[in-house]
Order: structure tokens, then sequence, then C-alpha cells
């Protein structure tokens, strides 16, 4: 077995990575997140979970038809984290850049999990990907998150609300249990793995000082702008 | 032919000396437990051009007339992820662990949809290529080989795996006389050189190499491949029918005498 996801990367940038259940406020965080540190000089690359082109058509085929079982769903999404990991995560770490990750390999482990997969099969599958310096985990209570969602769009995703495991036919209650089963695994991934716990039904603003915090923990913060302006010329 | 009753079957013995045939390789699929399935794998590996699918065909027909049911599967032929894969290839920009996760997802897919349904219903399962196939060509492009190992332990372990083995000299001139040496075929992008033959040369002895190395850590019933058609098929019949429970034998039809 590979151990990078346990081992300290040696690339010069630095990976940070939001984690949580849909509604939890990580893409928020992130977003805000990017704006700063951007405003500081630092040159940021953000990529999503399951945002790669090779896969996106193969998931949407499966997604259409109800045809993905966990272990295809978990594969998958293992490729399409292959896929961007070396094309998009590895070489701006090696240019010394901010990789930000809107979700990594905890989310796998913490779905694929609850939806029946073998737990270390499943972290072994991972082992190839790089440890971030930082994972934030954005911890919300249930029904905070699925009243944030139906204020938004008004409709759960299938595969978000688990639906495909046959739980529950309505969305909502299917969407509770699921993402109630999640949470119970992220709660061991926090020991497993290092994740930093950010209470998520606090304010947008202290969340986000809070992560701002943890971060200039990890990052020169006095690279100015004008050294960045000066490498431009 | 010969007689398939004259032939006995030793069953494939796993690592802790038990057989693994019907089984997970490894670390399961948890909810799809597989015990007792009366189905039979028989898996028929080798390289490209071997004679593989001539084989498989031959097989069918000779179970279907004995009365098994039988359902084939090859590799990379799942409906989800075949236009995929086809794209991949076409468009040249699979890294070597992409290529690695979408095979494996696609046997996976067939494995769920395809191969446990049939066994389950008591099909013989006649598979064109398996995860060796997957194993040998990524080992050869340097991928972690416990890795890969782990990967594949969802597999189900076939009864019987029949590797149809060659030399890269007998190989090269068979390729060439049928239908010529293709890209992926001949490891072209490895990048070793722009010259096809050689390429497909070293290529190929490395896969052979590899495939070798896996002959006794799963059991491979290693076959000739250089013998005529009828000769190697008489040799498979010979070991499938010796799987074949005596019970299940259908007899001659009374009609017939």
């Amino acid at each position: 077995m590979l151990n990078n996801l346990t081992q300290p990367h040696e690339y010069p940038g630095k990976l940070f990575v939001v984690e949580g259940i849909d509604g939890s406020g990580k893409t928020t965080q992130l977003a805000l997140l990017a704006k700063w540190l951007s405003a500081e000089g630092h040159r940021v690359f953000v990529t999503e979970w399951n945002s790669s082109a090779l896969v996106k058509a193969a998931t949407k085929t499966g997604k259409k038809k109800n045809a993905l079982t966990p272990m295809t769903f978990s594969l998958l999404h293992a490729t399409d984290f292959a896929d961007r990991l070396l094309y998009k995560i590895i070489p701006p770490l090696k240019a010394g850049m901010v990789v930000l990750a809107d979700r990594y390999a905890y989310t796998a482990f913490a779905r694929d999990a609850t939806r029946g997969v073998d737990r270390q099969w499943v972290r072994e599958l991972y082992s190839f990907a790089v440890r971030p310096d930082l994972s934030l985990y954005f911890r919300v209570p249930i029904d905070v998150s699925v009243d944030r969602l139906l204020a938004r769009r008004m409709k759960l995703k299938f595969y978000e609300a688990g639906m495909d495991l046959g739980w529950s036919t309505s969305p909502v209650e299917s969407f509770k249990l699921f993402q109630g089963k999640v949470l119970e695994e992220y709660d061991h991934l926090v020991q497993e793995f290092g994740l930093q716990v950010i209470e998520a039904a606090g304010s947008i603003t202290d969340q986000q000082r809070l992560v701002r915090m943890l971060v200039s923990q990890q990052v020169q913060m006095t690279r100015s702008v004008e050294m960045s302006d000066d490498e431009s010329i | 032919m010969t007689n398939p009753s004259d032939a006995s079957a030793s069953e494939q013995p796993g690592a802790n000396g038990q057989s693994l045939a019907g089984r997970y390789y490894g670390r399961s699929i948890p909810y799809l437990p597989i015990d007792g399935y009366p189905g039979k794998l028989f898996v028929v590996e080798g390289t490209d051009g071997v004679g593989r699918s001539t084989q498989i065909q031959l097989l069918r027909e000779w179970l279907e007339v004995k009365g098994y049911g039988v359902v084939e599967t090859g590799w990379t032929r799942s409906p989800l992820m075949q236009p995929t894969i086809e794209i991949a290839k076409s468009s040249n920009t699979l890294n070597k662990l992409t290529f690695v996760l979408l095979y494996a997802t696609d046997f996976a897919d067939r494995l769920e949809k395809e191969i446990i349904p049939a066994l389950k219903a008591g099909f013989v399962v006649l598979s064109d290529r398996y995860i060796f196939t997957a194993l040998a060509r990524a080992g050869v492009r340097g991928v972690d080989r416990q890795w890969l190992r782990n990967l594949y332990g969802f597999a189900i372990a076939p009864h019987i795996v029949f590797y149809l083995n060659i030399d890269v000299k007998t190989l090269s001139r068979r390729v060439l006389e049928s239908r010529g040496m293709d890209f992926w075929e001949s490891g072209m992008d490895l990048k070793t050189g722009d010259d096809i033959y050689d390429s497909f040369r070293a290529y190929q002895r490395s896969l052979l190499r590899e495939y070798s190395s896996m002959a006794d850590e799963f059991h491979f019933r290693v076959v000739d491949a250089r013998r005529s058609i009828d000769r190697i098929q008489d040799e498979l019949r010979r070991q499938v029918a010796a799987y074949l429970e005596p019970a299940e034998k259908p007899t001659e039809p009374a009609l017939a005498r």
C-alpha cells in the first residue's frame, strides 16, 4: 500500500481542502478564502470534486439511468480524482502555488462507506493521494443543512440525498437518513486523519476569521502584492 | 474430442490451502455476499492476438450443445464505461492511473451486473480476459503492484484461469498475418520509439513477463498457444468438463437413439 495520504508532501506549494456535507457552507468559505489569498498576492488554484471532463460523461449517463452501484460510484469518483490530482493539483503544487480543493478523498471515505463499500478498500484505493497541509471540516447539524439547501434550490439531488439506496421515497427524509450516516463517518475521519473541525452553524464571518487564522499558520503572509507585480514586468 | 468424464479436477488452492474459486480475492463487496452460488467462472487470458476469442467461441458452442447456459463477458464491454474509454483512448489524454481506474470501473460494472447475477442463476460464465490483463498492463507501466492487488480485491477468483502462452516471435507473425499491429497493443503510449514493430515486440515481451510472473500467484493453467486450435480446444474442454458437477451433466437425449 502507498502511504502518500499519511506522509507530508514535499512540493513547494500548499494544499488546503474543505470538507463537509451538502449545505455545510464549505464552498462559501472556500471562495472567501480564495479571495483573501489572492489579495495577499498568492497564486491560487481552485479544484472541485467530480469535475474532470473525462469522467463527466460516464457519471452523467450513470446518474441519468440510475445505473451506478456503490462500487462503480466509488471508482468513478476515484478516476475523476486521479485525473485532477495529476493534471490540476500536483502541477500547481510543484509551481509553489496554493491549491484549494472543494472536497477531497475524505468525501469518498465518508460517502462510500455509508453506501456499503468496504472502508479499508476505499482508503487503499485513495492511497496515491497527496496529503493536504490543512483539512477543514465544516460540521453542521443535519437540520441546518437541509434548511439551507431547501431555501436555495428547493430540490435535493438524487445521489446527494442517497436515493439510490432506497431508504426512503421522500427526498428530504432520504437526505436526512443518508447524510446523517455520512456525518457519523466524518466524525471518525476527524480523528483518523486529523481534520480541523469548524462548527458551521455559526456566522459566516466568524467562521472565515477562524479559517484565515488557521491558513495563515501555513503560508507566508508577508508576500506583498508589489512583488508579484515586479514578476509580471 | 476426449471424453470429458476421464478427467479429474483439482480445486484451485488459495494462499491458506483452501479453494478461493467463487469467492472474493481480497476485500469483498460487503453488500454482495456471493458464497455458494451454483455457476462457474472460466477465464481465458493471454496477450493480444493469441487466439482467446476463437477458443471461447468453440467452448461456448460445445457447452451449449451439452445443455449448459453460457454467459460471455469481455474486457471494456460495459455499457456504462465503453464510450468513456473509447473517448479517452482516442484523445490520448489518459495518464496511467486514470487508465487503471477506468478499467476497474468497467470491471466492477460487469461484475455486479453480468457476472454475479449469472453465477447466482447457475450459468457458466466465460470471460475473455480478466483482471490479469489489467494487472499486466499496469505492471508494465510501473503502477504499484500492491496497490493494484488491493484495488482488484473485489474480483471473484475464477474456477479456472487458462493462460494462453506464446513467444513474441510467433505472436508477431500471427498478428501481422491477421490484422496488423495497433497503437495500444504495441505500447506506443510508452513512447519507447517510433518503430511500431520494435515497439510491439518490446511491449509484448514485457507483458508476457508480467503474465508469467502471475502464473503461480493466481494458479494459471498454462496452455501452449502455438499448437493448433483443435488441440488447444481439446485441452480446455477436458479441464472445463472436470469442473462441471457430474450431476449437472446432461445425459444424451433418449430420443436420439
